[in-house]
């Protein structure tokens, strides 16, 4: 009979593989080399959060939020822009999650593996990597001019979705690849059509990992300011956009941080602007935070 | 089953089809309709393509933008009258102040990235690790307006207190690279961690067995191994740092200019765009068709510095 090692000692053993704690000069100094360029990053995201809070809270009354834009700094306000972002965001949400988790599904669950597979595989993650501003160029020659959808919360909404569509599709995909085989094994054993399959067993199981990912694809899409003022998010509107108003203009909360930062006057520049950022991080961080919380409620064990 | 099977003597029975008698319009639907869905994808592309191509050699075409100059010439000002003095094509400011501060970016973000991803793989402990991650995902999540509002409101006025206001203008180039740079440093620092844990651990341990000091196990071993990998990360935070707008419109201005003047501000291709479409031109003008002609050299160079990562992770890769 073998001796079995016991899995503690395996482990206690592995570890002792790594590089003694040795103490020679050379050694410590590149520890602390790569120890304080780690910090670095650290601490220029403390420096940045700690810089917009000092500059912005002043400014955080509740007229900040519920006042429109004005040409006095005291009584200037992000109301469009938070409702112009709150209607962006819901559009983009209910395009983009059908579209990419449907492309997920089919690249994952019914796609054969020849050339045009593969060719889709790429233009996905080719379109990962093409610059923001180019996705906006995108939106303003086709869907603004070319379908006239003018300078709308639809055109505006229809260009976010494309940009974050690689993403969600990536992410969709991990979700389902996650599912193990014999779940749909099962199914098929037990007489389900393919179709039946999918969408009864192994979309249900891969949800939650799809809706995170698509949270988070969303929580990207709220920041981007490129591509939307370049199809035309207007730069100062007194009304509420809804997210039934497809085709009217619109305003967003990143476009407003923008121009706001242009202005000339210090207040504007620096107290409105960093209030306005707040609002904008703090809709970021409330994303993000549904987005974990589903991951760690929902997530199985298979 | 309605299968016949035509019985003669001595030989073996024909298979009998299992496929459905009738087939299943539904399921057939379906699929269509999640091809339908990948399919967006291609429409995408083809439409990116299509709207720089047309839009963008319209520009060119155009009588009066000389192809030779909008490559060649050093001053930009296509918003002069046509046809007289004010009147520049030359696309190379804003080239040249688009690769100054990726440069700029990527002297900052390739060792900051690469030190943190050594870090995190072989010297951090793992409660470290498990804090550190996710402070440098959020790094990554801060959108780049924000980003745009550090560099101009908290980076330039240091540098110019340290180097002087006559050395460093408001909108400056160095400002802007370097928070490109902080930006892309996520990017880096997770491409490079992944290339770097893809190294099996049994090339680590023959050389702690060997007798190396940890420094030179990481460097000499490991590095080398993950190199590819790391290469191809370097490669798209550079088309990431071409790529990126708001910073580089918030922080290195709007004034086209050649040189390598650090302190000075320079117009990007992406800063250009933005600024134009602020003017609402109409379609079919000549600041309409130049936003497209800058677009369209944009995304060219950044679909082939991506497909260049691709080919060189792909060529270059250590198969263990």
């Amino acid at each position: 009979m073998g001796v079995t090692t016991p899995r503690v000692s395996a482990e206690r053993a592995a570890r002792s593989f790594d590089a003694p704690r040795s103490r020679t000069r050379r050694e410590r100094a590149f520890h602390v080399l790569v120890l304080v360029a780690t910090a670095i990053s650290l601490a220029v995201l403390g420096l940045l959060l700690v810089d917009i809070l000092q500059d912005g809270v002043a400014r955080l009354r509740l007229d900040f939020l519920t006042s429109y834009t004005s040409r006095h700094a005291d009584q200037t306000g992000v109301r469009a822009g938070i409702m112009g972002t709150f209607s962006l965001m819901t559009l983009v949400a209910l395009t983009s999650f059908p579209l990419g988790v449907g492309a997920a599904i089919y690249l994952e669950e019914f796609a054969r593996d020849n050339r045009f597979t593969r060719l889709l595989e790429t233009n996905i993650s080719n379109l990962a990597g093409v610059p923001s501003v180019v996705y906006g160029l995108l939106g303003l020659g086709v869907l603004v001019s070319v379908m006239g959808l003018g300078k709308s919360l639809l055109a505006g909404a229809l260009t976010l979705t494309l940009l974050i569509l690689p993403v969600i599709i990536v992410a969709s995909r991990e979700a389902l690849r996650a599912v193990p085989r014999e779940i749909r094994e099962g199914g098929l054993a037990l007489g389900a059509t393919p179709v039946q399959v999918t969408f009864r067993q192994v979309v249900p199981a891969a949800l939650p990992g799809m809706l995170t990912g698509t949270i988070l694809a969303l929580s990207r899409a709220i920041g981007e300011t490129a591509p939307i003022l370049v199809v035309g998010a207007a730069l100062s509107i007194r009304t509420d956009t809804m997210p039934w108003s497809v085709g009217e203009s619109f305003a967003a909360l990143p476009v407003q941080i923008f121009r706001f930062v242009t202005f000339p006057q210090k207040e504007f520049q620096i107290e409105v602007t960093a209030a306005a950022i707040i609002v904008l991080m703090a809709m970021l961080l409330l994303m993000n935070s549904v987005a974990i919380v589903l991951r760690n409620r929902f997530s199985r064990d298979w | 089953m309605s299968a016949q099977v035509e019985r003669v003597p001595g030989a073996l029975p024909e298979a009998v089809s299992l496929h459905r008698t009738r087939p299943r319009y539904g399921e057939r639907v379906v699929k269509a309709l999640l091809w339908l869905c990948g399919a967006v994808s291609i429409l995408t592309t083809v439409g990116i393509i299509a709207v720089l191509a047309v839009d963008g050699s319209a520009f060119l075409r155009n009588e009066l933008v000389p192809i030779g100059e909008f490559f060649t010439g050093t001053e930009w000002t296509p918003t002069g009258t046509p046809g007289t003095e004010a009147f520049r094509v030359g696309v190379l400011p804003l080239v040249n102040a688009t690769l100054l501060i990726t440069a700029i970016a990527v002297t900052v973000a390739v060792p900051l990235g690469l030190a943190s991803a050594i870090y995190l793989s072989d010297y951090a402990p793992r409660r470290v690790r498990r804090t550190v991650k996710p402070i440098l995902e959020i790094l990554a999540g801060v959108p780049t307006v924000v980003l745009g509002y550090f560099a101009l409101t908290f980076v330039t006025p240091l540098f110019q207190d340290v180097l002087g206001t006559d050395l460093i203008g408001i909108f400056n180039v160095l400002s802007a690279g370097i928070v490109v740079g902080i930006m892309i440093v996520p990017t880096v620092a997770s491409l490079s961690e992944d290339a770097m844990s893809a190294v099996p651990r049994a090339l680590r341990e023959a050389a702690y067995g060997l007798g190396a000091p940890k420094r030179t196990v990481v460097l000499r071993v490991v590095l080398p191994a993950a190199l590819s990998g790391i290469v191809g990360a370097v490669i798209l935070a550079l088309g990431r740092g071409i790529g990126e707008t708001m910073i580089v419109a918030i922080a290195a201005g709007n004034n086209p200019a050649m040189g390598v003047d650090l302190g000075e501000g320079m117009q990007a291709m992406t800063a250009y765009i933005v600024n134009v479409v602020g003017g609402e031109p109409s379609r079919g003008s000549l600041a309409y068709q130049s936003i497209f002609a800058v677009g369209g050299l944009l995304f060219v160079i950044t679909f082939t510095l991506n497909l260049l990562a691709h080919w060189v992770v792909r060529r270059y890769r250590q198969v263990y």
